[in-house]
């Protein structure tokens, strides 16, 4: 009896939406001081990617860092007709850190696209991002989106040091008004934020809130949002084992139907509503 | 093209390689053609809704996974209406993994699944997440063999025990499956392991304790496999850090019948439909022309003994 050919070939067009394959690096370079930002390769079937998706990376086995499990990453960017694939990262532990040690050539094998991403809504027309550290990658094809849509987008990014803000400049390619804050000018707390953030839905009529990288700042636009009538949605991060919905480790709990319920966050998510995270 | 086609009891699968419970969900079909597989395995339900256990649910240590899941479940109605349409169009086989608080609920859960589309029960009497300490049925004969003996009569359908590397009685626990009509056994499920942040002195785990697995865990349960394998006459499907196809391969020589593939799926999930393909290309290079050529032929002769009396 024959062997069932199970992995149907890349050029045959199939159902199957999430896709195992091995991705050249393209450059790989550091941004600032805790940053890098990781180009790859990457064949059309995986680059069929919403906004606030991810990918799960077999992180390479290093010398000083031996990763078993894989890594879950946010899309930076993807560019179908260039047959690129990035994420922005900081080295922050054992995945990342193997991660960092990747050349250009060398290859890394990606799971994906995976997830819920973003959904612009129709009535959502002046939307905020706001976000913080890293969070920004999450938010890049975000606002790239908004630009093509034609949403006047602002932005505000947090960090804690002015040289640690990232990608101003690429929101502001998108014609985002960028607003930064950090840390150390003190001015990023949420007594700083709110009534910065309660001008801006008068001034320019602010009628959504996206953000991504901080409890805290999630917690501030439930608030602000609660108050204004204001909707949204927050990219969330939990600790995954499968990514794609087998294992049930990612779960947090969320408000729905008038209950508390635990969703998975790489399946259901990474990507919900405002206000339904508990 | 080898005959890669195995017998676990009645049922004939078209080749070993199925999920371990748990690490399997219709999320795969999103990934690859399931109909490839030997059999259907689902996570493990219980009769009532389950919550499952506090995060963290999963840490890494060093070639092994630890998790703590603690069978969240939605219950049966749920599954039978919802989870059981999912898989009414496959060929493959759909074995439906099963837990309970004690043996009568075990059987009255066995009844209630025992619907068309089903084709064997995986009685998870193992799990080390949702009793105390892991102290689950199979840790001991006694229990294993009430367990079994109250679905047997409550079921007519395959019954698949799944055992527990935790217990020191491994073959003790293996024959009072048998005895109590057991159909198969599978060895093994995860070991209680824990694992704590040196720097935090936190565990990290939100459950304290929990299961491993993955690569680290093989050489155990691949022991089990052997042990129960000689033990008993009923099959014994190998189960416990399969990635690989040596993986595969150790555990048919061990005497498994078929395999299960486990936290592999969850670092690549194409991981099953590559060990049936390289399977079958290795049962060629080899001459073999099928499974049954390779299931229980581990060669345990002269060497051992010569060693035996070198050290002497």
């Amino acid at each position: 009896m024959p062997a069932s050919p199970c992995v149907v070939p890349d050029s045959i067009p199939h159902p199957y939406s999430i896709h195992e394959v091995e991705c050249r690096v393209k450059t790989h370079d550091r941004v600032n001081g805790e940053y890098r930002r990781l180009v790859l390769s990457a064949p059309r079937s995986v680059l069929d990617c919403e906004p606030g998706q991810f990918f799960h990376l077999l992180c390479p086995q290093t010398e000083g860092f031996q990763p078993y499990l894989r890594r879950p990453m946010s899309i930076y960017s993807y560019d179908r007709i260039r047959g690129e694939l990035s994420f922005l990262y900081k080295v922050a532990g054992t995945g990342t850190g193997a991660l960092a040690s990747l050349q250009p050539g060398e290859h890394l094998n990606i799971v994906g696209p995976l997830g819920r991403g973003f959904e612009i809504r129709r009535e959502w027309r002046r939307p905020l991002l706001v976000a913080r550290g890293v969070g920004l990658a999450t938010l890049a094809p975000l606002a790239s989106e908004c630009a093509r849509l034609g949403r006047p987008l602002t932005a505000i990014c947090s960090a804690r040091s002015p040289d640690l803000v990232m990608s101003t400049d690429l929101f502001r390619s998108f014609g985002a008004e960028v607003i930064t804050v950090a840390d150390a000018e003190g001015n990023s707390d949420v007594g700083s934020l709110t009534p910065l953030i309660e001008g801006l839905i008068r001034t320019r009529g602010i009628d959504a809130f996206f953000t991504c990288g901080s409890t805290r700042l999630m917690r501030m636009l439930q608030v602000i949002g609660s108050r204004h009538g204001i909707g949204g949605q927050v990219a969330v991060e939990q600790h995954m084992a499968c990514g794609i919905g087998m294992c049930q480790a990612c779960v947090r709990p969320f408000l729905r139907d008038g209950g508390a319920v635990n969703l998975r966050v790489c399946r259901e998510g990474p990507v919900f509503d405002l206000h339904e995270v508990l | 093209m080898a005959d890669l086609r195995t017998t676990i009891g009645g049922l004939t699968l078209k080749n070993p390689i199925m999920p371990a419970s748990g690490t399997f969900s219709e999320e795969l079909t999103e990934v690859f053609d399931l109909d490839c597989l030997g059999a259907l395995v689902t996570k493990t339900i219980t009769r009532g809704k389950r919550s499952g256990n506090p995060v963290p649910r999963v840490c890494e240590v060093n070639g092994a996974m630890l998790n703590s899941i603690g069978i969240p479940s939605k219950g049966v109605s749920w599954f039978l209406q919802n989870t059981l349409p999912l898989y009414r169009d496959y060929e493959a086989p759909l074995v439906i993994s099963i837990s309970a608080n004690t043996a009568d609920e075990f059987a009255r859960f066995a009844e209630e699944v025992s619907v068309p589309g089903v084709a064997a029960i995986e009685v998870n009497i193992s799990c080390p997440n949702i009793e105390d300490d892991g102290k689950a049925f199979a840790m001991r004969p006694g229990a294993t063999g009430d367990v079994i003996r109250r679905m047997r009569s409550a079921t007519h359908l395959p019954l698949w025990a799944k055992l527990s590397p935790n217990t020191g009685e491994v073959v003790e626990v293996a024959q009072a499956a048998e005895e109590a009509g057991a159909d198969a056994l599978i060895t093994a499920n995860t070991m209680l392991a824990m694992a704590i942040d040196s720097r935090t002195g936190r565990a990290r785990l939100g459950n304290i304790m929990g299961g491993l697995s993955g690569p680290a865990l093989k050489p155990i349960t691949l022991r089990m496999t052997y042990q129960c394998a000689r033990a008993v006459s009923i099959p014994v499907i190998g189960c416990g850090g399969i990635s690989t196809v040596d993986d595969v391969i150790e555990y048919l020589v061990a005497g498994a019948r078929a395999i299960q593939v486990g936290t592999a799926t969850f670092i690549s999930p194409s991981t099953m439909p590559r060990l049936i393909r390289e399977l079958d290309e290795v049962l060629d290079a080899r001459g073999l022309r099928s499974v049954d050529a390779l299931i229980g032929t581990v060669d345990v002769t002269d060497e051992a003994v010569v060693v035996a009396e070198c050290v002497r």
